[in-house]
Parts: structure tokens; sequence; C-alpha cells
């Protein structure tokens, strides 16, 4: 989890990744954000979110994000 | 049946009328009816072309989703005979599972794919053919040849880049299992073809439309108001403002020679105006239908001119054509094999800055290019779209520089510092939009060079404002419009204005308003040249 957060930081240092949970819905993190994102995921976690899995409710908040890569990795 | 056609608005009548007469199992299929009797009108050998892509989207969906309801029983059931130790060797395992899940999964993408192509397909021949022919034909004359292809005579159906990518929407969210497929081919056909929204979207996503499409909604006096009045604000925007700020726009685009300088600037602010009323007022005659029959359909528009920037801007200008983009086109393409690839080479060739951002450009473009196109088949679309992408991709490349320059000079929450930011998105935009209006890049160019080699600025003063098909009435029907709309937008910065208004005026004075309003539609309405609004009233006794 603080990896994930380390690589939010760095997008948006500013933002309170503890207690958001509106990231994508109260914009946020936009789309470049999102990709950003999710190639550091790839880097980072060697886990591969397809873009049937980029929907807001997945990027909404740091631990919807976390529950995200749990889940790619377990279907790994 | 245009929407501003009397047919369209005795057509609207009607049919809401017997959708609240009708009995409950009869409305969707009203529904139905009534769209394909729209698209008729619209020219009868265009309904072909609705009814295959209908076609092909719905069996794609079906087929995906009985796929994978039928792969998901045979993998539980695996799991079950596992447990019970009844499983042969090849099927034994987590890894067996695995492999079955992804087979299936790649059948149903084959099916997507296909789906998309043939529908896409459609498309394409009868967007863009022509479009290729004279793009051939251009090369082949470049090499000297005197040979041309011949351009097929082929007319462009009605709604056909809406309503494809609508249904191809639908296919991949049903392969992306966001729902399942519609098993009823006549309700999807309704989803596919529904009337308000089939001429210039919004592009629904069947998740949010379905539901209270297929529902059947009982009379209220409150939801029919509500409808009428969402209804009368568009034709207000549509017939007093765009279709009036039109004979100007046409008659300086119409003689360039003549119309330089200052005039191209007009053109720019004239254009952004009635492109803003012509669109968001179609969008609200067609969102004011569907709430009338108790349908919500999503918005498309959330005051986009007051967005600081042109990437906010894109998020708040025609939203469900930028959503459909970014979900089925960028998000993909951005996370795609090859594109991942290239983001790991980049970033070890390229080192960890520019490797970031190499993959997010590149499916920027594509995105860009792909709108471009979609606008129209032809080159001053592209570029327009492509000067977004290029406008977009330096805004976020001088973003550090805008950092430090706010570390020194605070404009957290001026009004000045904002107004700036508007002034700019309007500029900018307006002047891209100079593509759509010259509908030439060569001599879109060349107008916008003269804004800054010819100052005539002062001829403004001497009547040429008066030779543009409007007279000093119209000028001020335009800026009292302006003010209007400007007033409205901002007064919705929190929320609904018709929910204020609701709160705030008692019933009376509301309906005295809207009949203000639908008064002010009849009179001052932009009837077509040669037509003048009083004699049009006259006409109607």
């Amino acid at each position: 989890m603080d990896e994930l957060i380390s690589i939010l930081k760095e997008i948006h240092p500013d933002v309170d990744y503890e207690t958001a949970t509106n990231l994508v819905d109260g914009k946020i993190l936009d789309s470049f954000d999102i990709i950003s994102l999710v190639s550091e995921i790839a880097e980072q976690f060697d886990v591969v979110v397809s873009a049937e899995h980029m929907i807001p409710e997945n990027f909404n908040s740091a631990q919807a994000i976390w529950n995200l890569i749990q889940k790619l990795e377990d279907d790994e | 049946m245009l929407f501003t056609s009397y047919e369209f608005i005795g057509f609207v009548i009607l049919l809401v009328a017997l959708y609240y007469v009708l009995p409950k199992k009869a409305k969707w299929p009203l529904l139905l009816l009534g769209s394909y009797v729209f698209y008729y009108f619209a020219g009868w050998k265009f309904l072909f072309y609705i009814a295959a892509v209908t076609v092909i989207t719905y069996v794609a969906g079906l087929l995906i989703s009985r796929n994978k309801v039928r792969a998901d029983a045979r993998f539980a059931e695996l799991k079950a005979l596992e447990k019970s130790g009844g499983a042969s060797p090849e099927e034994a395992g987590k890894e067996a599972r695995k492999r079955y899940k992804e087979s299936q999964k790649k059948k149903r993408r084959r099916i997507m794919t296909i789906g998309i192509v043939l529908a896409l397909g459609i498309l394409a021949v009868v967007k863009y053919t022509n479009f290729t022919i004279h793009n051939i034909n251009g090369i082949l004359s470049v090499f000297g040849s005197s040979k041309r292809l011949g351009f097929l005579e082929i007319a462009l159906p009605m709604g056909i880049s809406f309503y494809t990518f609508q249904a191809v929407g639908y296919v991949i969210d049903v392969y992306r299992d966001r729902h399942e497929a519609q098993k009823n081919f006549f309700k999807y056909a309704l989803f596919v073809s529904f009337f308000p929204q089939l001429v210039q979207g919004p592009i629904s996503r069947y998740g949010d439309l379905s539901k209270e499409l297929f529902t059947p909604h009982a009379f209220s006096g409150r939801v029919l108001e509500r409808g009428f009045q969402r209804v009368l604000w568009g034709y207000f925007k549509k017939v007093v403002i765009a279709d009036r700020m039109l004979t100007a726009v046409n008659a300086l685009i119409d003689a360039p020679a003549t119309y330089k300088g200052v005039y191209v600037f007009l053109v720019m602010m004239f254009y952004a105006l009635e492109l803003y009323a012509d669109f968001t007022g179609g969008i609200d005659i067609t969102i004011g239908i569907a709430e009338m029959l108790g349908i919500p359909v999503k918005e498309n528009f959330e005051r986009p001119f007051f967005s600081k920037n042109i990437a906010e801007y894109w998020r708040r200008w025609h939203i469900t054509m930028g959503t459909w983009f970014t979900d089925y086109i960028f998000y993909p393409v951005s996370v795609s094999g090859p594109m991942l690839k290239l983001s790991k080479w980049s970033r070890k060739h390229l080192g960890e800055k520019v490797g970031k951002r190499l993959p997010v450009y590149l499916a920027s473009f594509i995105v860009w290019f792909t709108t471009g196109i979609w606008h129209g088949a032809s080159w001053n679309f592209i570029v327009w779209g492509l000067g977004n992408f290029v406008v977009i991709m330096i805004s976020q490349e001088l973003e550090p520089l805008y950092a430090k320059f706010h570390k020194r000079v605070k404009t957290d929450g001026s009004t000045a510092y904002k107004t700036f930011q508007v002034g700019r998105t309007v500029l900018l935009m307006s002047a891209l939009r100079l593509f759509d209006c010259y509908r030439d890049v060569p001599l879109t160019f060349k107008m916008f060079g003269t804004m800054f080699t010819t100052w005539n600025w002062k001829s403004l003063g001497s009547g040429t404002l008066m030779h543009l098909g409007l007279v000093r009435s119209d000028y001020v029907i335009l800026g009292i419009g302006t003010i209007i709309l400007i007033t409205v937008s901002m007064f919705g910065r929190s929320g609904s204005v018709r929910d204020k208004l609701e709160k705030k005026l008692p019933l009376p004075a509301r309906w005295g308003l809207f009949t203000a309003l639908l008064l002010i539609i009849v009179i001052f309405g932009a009837y077509g040249q040669g037509y003048d609004a009083a004699q049009f009233i006259y006409n109607q006794f």
C-alpha cells in the first residue's frame, strides 16, 4: 500500500490519499494520470491493468486501487 | 424531419400523448415505432443502415453474453469436479482452469472484434470512401498520372456516426461484462434508434439508458412541465440565436477575399456563439423530449466555456463523445501490449521522463486524429483534431512552468486570473474552429494570418456589419440573447436552473416566464432567409 501511495504522491503530491474517496469522480485524477498510474503499477507490481478495469469505481480511492492490484495479483 | 420543423413538433406532441395513453406494455414498442418513423422521414434507404448496425451488434452482444454464461458455468463445474475428485487430469488444477478461462475470453474477444469491424465497416464505407478516393487521386496527380478514380454516389445516412458509436460501445461493454446483452431484439433496436438522440447524440451507454427506456412511465405533470421547459430553452438557443448567427457567419466565410483581418476574429466569435447555441440547444431539445417521456438522458455539456484550459474544456463539451473516446480508444490503446512494450523500451532508452509520456502522447495522438476524422471526412477536421492535440500537449509540457509561476504569483481564486483563463479557452477553441468554418486547411492558415497582418478594425464602424444579412435589430437580439445565455450559465453553476426557479418562483410566475420564452421563440426566431419573423407569424393566422 505504501508503494502505491508513493506512486500516487508522485502524480499529485498535494492530495491526501488516505482519506480521498473521489479521485476520479472529483476530477482529481484525469485520464492522463490514470494511464501514468497504470503504467507505474505495471512496472512496480508486475500486474496488467486492462481497459476493462478502468472504471471510476476502481480508481476513486487508494484503497480501491489497492484492491484492484490485489485482485489482479490473485488472478495471475 | 428537422427538429425545427412543424412536422417534428406535431410528431413529438402525438408521440408523447400516445405514450401516456397507451397501456404499459405498448409504451416502449411505441417509442421504437416512433423512432423508425422519424428515421424513415430522413430517407427510407437509411433504414437499411441502421437495421444492419443493429443486427450486427445485437448478434455480437448476444454471442458474447452466451459464451460468458456458458464459460462461467463450466468454470464453476470444473472447480466442483476437482473438489469431488472427478476432474480429468487435463482439467484439474488452477492453471488448467485459468487456461480455459483465457481461451473463452479470447473467443469473446474475437466475436467483439468481428462485430466492431463490421459495424464500423459500414460507417467507413459510407463516410470515408470518397475521402480515400480523393486522396488517392491527389497522390496519382502528384506522380503525374492522368488516371482518376470515380467517386461513389452515396449519401451519408443521418446520425450514422452517433448510432454506430453507441452500438459499438454496447458490444464492448458486454465484452467487458459491464452488463448482460439485451436478449429482446426489438428492445435493443430501440436503444440504438431512440429518436431524440439519433441526430446528434448524446452517445448514450446501454447501462445508463436502458432501464428507464424500457420502463413504462406513468403520466406526471411535473415531468412533462420540466421536459417542456428544457425543450423551450433549446429552441430559444437554436432558432433565436444559432440560426440568426448562421447568416452572418456564412456571409463572412463565403467571401474570404473581402472579409479578412478583424472579420476573421468576428468569424471566431460569431461561430463560437452559433455552434454553442446550435449544439447545446439541440441537446436541450433531445434531453427535454426524453424527459417529457420520463427518460433521463446523460448530459452532454457542463458549461464548457467556463473551463480553465482546453483539457478541461474537452471534459465539459460533448461529454459523451469525449468519454466514449477515452473508454474505448484512449484506455485500450494506452494499456495495449505494444504500448506497454514501447513504454518499457522508451523508459530504458530515452529516460524516465520521456518514457513515461511517450505512450500517453501516442495514444492521445490516435484519439485526436480519430476525433477529427469522426467529425468529418476531410483534412480540415483532421488538422482541427490534431490542433487540439498539440494545444493539450503543449499545456501538459508547460505545467512545471505554470507551477513555478503560480508559486511566485499568487493567483488562487482571483477573479481576474479566472477571467483570463476563461478568455484564453474561448480564444483558443474559437481559433481552432476556423478549420471547421473555412473547411480548407491552407485557406484557414492564411485567414488566421490576416488577423495579424490586415489592420482593418476601423472598417467595422463603417456599416459593414449590416451587409452580412443581418440588420440592427438582429444584432440587438443576438446581444441580449448572449447576455441571457451567459447569465443562465452562471446561474447554473451551483445546480439546475429549473430547480432554482421552481423553488423561488410560484407556479403562475414560472408559467409566465416560460410563456414569455415561447413568445420570444415564435416572434424572434430566425426562420430561414427570406422570411422575417413578423411575416411568418402573420401567415399562421
